[in-house]
């Protein structure tokens, strides 16, 4: 017989080495997540999977699955704290969601309006970050960066070009590209990379696509992010 | 063209009277009147603090956002934003010439947000004071006084602006802000199910844009002393007309006449823009005033809209439309008329066409298509005009080799009608302050002149007639002797003396 925990009160399967958000997405139970992915290894960073496990909080995405836990997700109190970390993270960089290219097909905005955020509530810190215009096919656009560190994860432990990386401490962390320039134009990465297709928002832009996806035929236009089995791979097959 | 009170001589001396409109996409409006102590007016001027931060916004942002972020601009017509760029990006990605159902959705959004502006202006702001007069009852003078005394014809207004509003949304992809039009193209076209709603609606629509021309009419006829008169100023008119002289909103070349009617310059490239139109800045306003470069700042000035391009085109494309043109040329004398209420009237002709012209699209099944974006050679330039709802708009980029924008240029309806305005309440201000104790009333027939030309400066998110006002009397030293507000709920109180 299988190991099974309850997450609000269902019952889930636990295959051998999963984490708690691994076993639920599996069981079609959705946590909302930002830096997970279920190809790379955690990251534990954007905390919004948060569940609680026995009375304490703890991120499902790094928490192993335990025969008879009794989790809990989707309550008012932890969705407030979600809804909260992702006002923090709309203030912290610049999200005009309506001059986005990446509307409909970010998983910030998506997840944002999955836990009703009405408004930012905090003050924006309005950020200067210019944009990485250098490459033919790519373009950074900073300014939208959650420090999810996918592509960072993808750039190293799939294409093998280490061509990103998470620098900085606390407020100051910021991307930065492995370049003795800083300039994407000066790394190997192409359009085919696994970094260029991670990113959950509208940072990694393919110069050749902008608004050619109309409305009503993006990926979160079809349905809410909860109601995916799996976002991450329908959003990378939107990106390439 | 006088510039008779446009500056004052001791203004000093004088009394100030301001009115002074809330903040609104495009910018703060705002009049102010100097009064002698017999109430003599002495000056006249339309300010307006125009959004500028726009074109500095937009540099260093790749290309292909800028049709999307432009409609930021204006809550009113955000389409024609979008569409200007769009046209503009066309060239910097080198296509010359769209697919066939590319040009057509793109033609169909943009005489949807025509008839939903048109409809819009006229039915939600300006027909309460047509209707009732200017110095009307206040709490009446909105589109709720006017669904209590004309319940038909303020519910066909709001069902004409609805019906606008449908051709953007499927056009675009939603009412406001669509992604719609991109460079090269579109990213949608229609779908049968979408025709067919349109077409169950659109011969009523075609019927009451007809109507709305014979109401215009017959306010007209009723009052014609006043419709002809008030705040007259003769000046230039220049418009993109189409291939053979034809009224067209999407795509042409410059016309410009002069107040005779006689044809200052045609067939101009409009990406020759620059070197027709220049553009004057004068220290007491924030938004330039634009003149014809040949003719000068006195006497280049012009302006744009419906009444010029009624005026401007040598025939309206579609039969309902052209009988009406006919009928107005003929009314005028065949002369130009520089009428501003006159505007009204030419406007509804165009609603009427614009209705028309969609009707004509849904039966084309270009609109059906799947070939929807071309491409061609990178350029670095590209300049777009489109004539939107207000007057013809202007938008010019340079982008450089990484895609980024660089340089961003735009002229818009009201930059262009600036010196006409001006000139219009001017008029107006001489004509009904002229030694009288200023009231509400009074005040809104200098609203009602602007309101002619501009639905945005007559304040487009406080429609019901509420647009907040502050009337300032100042005496000679500058002392506060008396104000006048009108309050954001249309409650107006007095106080001082
Ligand atoms: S660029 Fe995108 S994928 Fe990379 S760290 Fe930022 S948000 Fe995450
Ligand atoms: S998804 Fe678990 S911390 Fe981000």
């Amino acid at each position: 017989m299988s190991a099974n925990f309850t997450i609000d009160g269902k019952t889930v399967a636990i295959a051998e080495g999963q984490t708690i958000i691994q076993a639920a997405l599996a069981a079609g139970v959705y946590i909302p997540h930002l830096c997970y992915h279920p190809e790379f290894k955690p990251h534990g960073s954007c905390k919004l999977c948060t569940v609680k496990v026995g009375g304490r909080q703890s991120a499902s995405c790094t928490t192993l699955a335990q025969a008879g836990m009794v989790v809990e997700s989707d309550t008012p109190a932890l969705n407030d704290e979600r809804r909260t970390l992702i006002e923090m993270l709309f203030v912290e960089g610049n999200h005009f969601c309506p001059s986005c290219e990446r509307s409909g097909d970010c998983k910030l905005q998506a997840t944002a309006y999955d836990l009703s955020m009405m408004s930012a509530h905090f003050d924006h810190f309005f950020p200067n970050r210019p944009v990485d215009a250098s490459h033919p096919d790519v373009l950074l656009d900073f300014n939208r960066c959650i420090l999810c560190s996918l592509c960072v994860r993808a750039s190293r432990d799939v294409d093998g070009k280490n061509a990103f990386a998470l620098c900085g401490r606390g407020i100051k962390t910021h991307l930065i590209v492995n370049a003795k320039s800083g300039r994407l134009a000066d790394t190997d990465v192409g359009l085919q990379d696994k970094a260029v297709q991670v990113c959950p928002v509208g940072v990694f832009l393919r110069k050749d696509k902008g608004f050619n996806v109309p409305i009503g035929k993006r990926v979160f236009d079809l349905k809410p992010v909860s109601a995916y089995v799996d976002a991450t791979a329908a959003l990378a097959k939107e990106q390439q | 063209m006088s510039y008779k009170l446009e500056t004052a001589e001791h203004p000093g001396a004088l009394r100030r009277v301001a009115i002074d409109a809330v903040s609104r996409v495009e910018g703060h409006g705002k009049v102010t009147i100097l009064l002698d102590e017999r109430n003599q007016v002495r000056q006249v001027r339309l300010h307006i603090v125009e959004f500028r931060g726009f074109e500095r916004f937009i540099q260093g942002r790749p290309y292909w956002e800028v049709p999307v972020t432009v409609q930021r601009l204006c809550g009113i017509c955000p389409v024609s934003h979008h569409l200007a760029a769009s046209k503009a990006l066309d060239q910097v990605v080198g296509v010359t010439r769209l697919t066939p159902t590319a040009e057509k959705i793109r033609r169909l959004m943009h005489y949807g947000q025509i008839l939903q502006s048109h409809a819009l202006h006229f039915f939600y702001l300006a027909s309460p004071d047509l209707l009732f007069g200017f110095d009307s009852d206040l709490t009446r003078r909105n589109i709720v006084g006017l669904a209590a005394a004309h319940p038909q014809t303020a519910k066909r207004g709001v069902l004409l602006r609805k019906f606008g509003q449908e051709v953007i949304r499927i056009t675009a992809g939603k009412r406001v802000h669509g992604t719609g039009s991109i460079p090269g193209g579109v990213n949608k076209a229609v779908t049968r199910e979408e025709r067919a709603l349109l077409l169950a609606d659109i011969y009523q629509i075609v019927g009451w844009s007809r109507d709305a021309v014979r109401l215009i009419k017959e306010l007209h006829a009723q009052n014609a002393a006043l419709y002809n008169s008030f705040g007259v100023c003769r000046s230039n008119t220049m418009s993109l007309v189409g291939a053979n002289g034809d009224l067209e909103f999407y795509h042409g070349s410059l016309r410009a006449r002069d107040a005779g009617g006689n044809i200052l310059f045609d067939d101009v490239d409009y990406c020759d823009y620059s070197q027709h139109i220049q553009e004057e800045v004068k220290p007491w306003s924030y938004m330039k005033f634009p003149f014809l470069a040949a003719f000068g700042k006195r006497n280049g000035w012009y302006k744009v809209g419906p009444l010029a391009r009624v005026q401007n085109c040598d025939r309206i494309p579609t039969p309902l439309a052209e009988v009406e043109r006919r009928e107005f040329s003929d009314y005028c004398g065949g002369l130009p008329t520089h009428a501003p209420l006159a505007y009204h009237w030419a406007r509804m002709i165009e609603m009427l066409h614009a209705a028309e012209t969609i009707k004509d699209l849904l039966h084309d099944d270009d609109i059906l298509g799947d070939d929807l974006v071309r491409t061609g050679t990178r350029a670095t330039e590209g300049v777009g005009v489109i004539e939107a709802p207000r007057g013809t708009l202007i938008h010019h980029y340079r982008v450089d080799e990484d895609d980024l924008v660089t340089m961003c240029n735009l002229i818009v309806s009201t930059t262009h009608n600036n010196q006409a305005m001006n000139e219009a309440i001017r008029q107006v201000a001489a004509r009904y302050l002229q030694g009288r104790e200023v009231t509400e009333g009074l005040l809104n027939h200098i609203e009602g002149a602007i309101r002619c030309f501009d639905p945005c400066l007559s304040c487009a998110t406080h429609a019901l007639g509420q647009m907040p006002l502050a009337v300032e009397l100042v005496d000679a030293e500058g002392r506060l002797v008396h104000t006048l507000a009108r309050n954001g709920d249309g409650s107006f109180a007095c106080s001082g003396d």
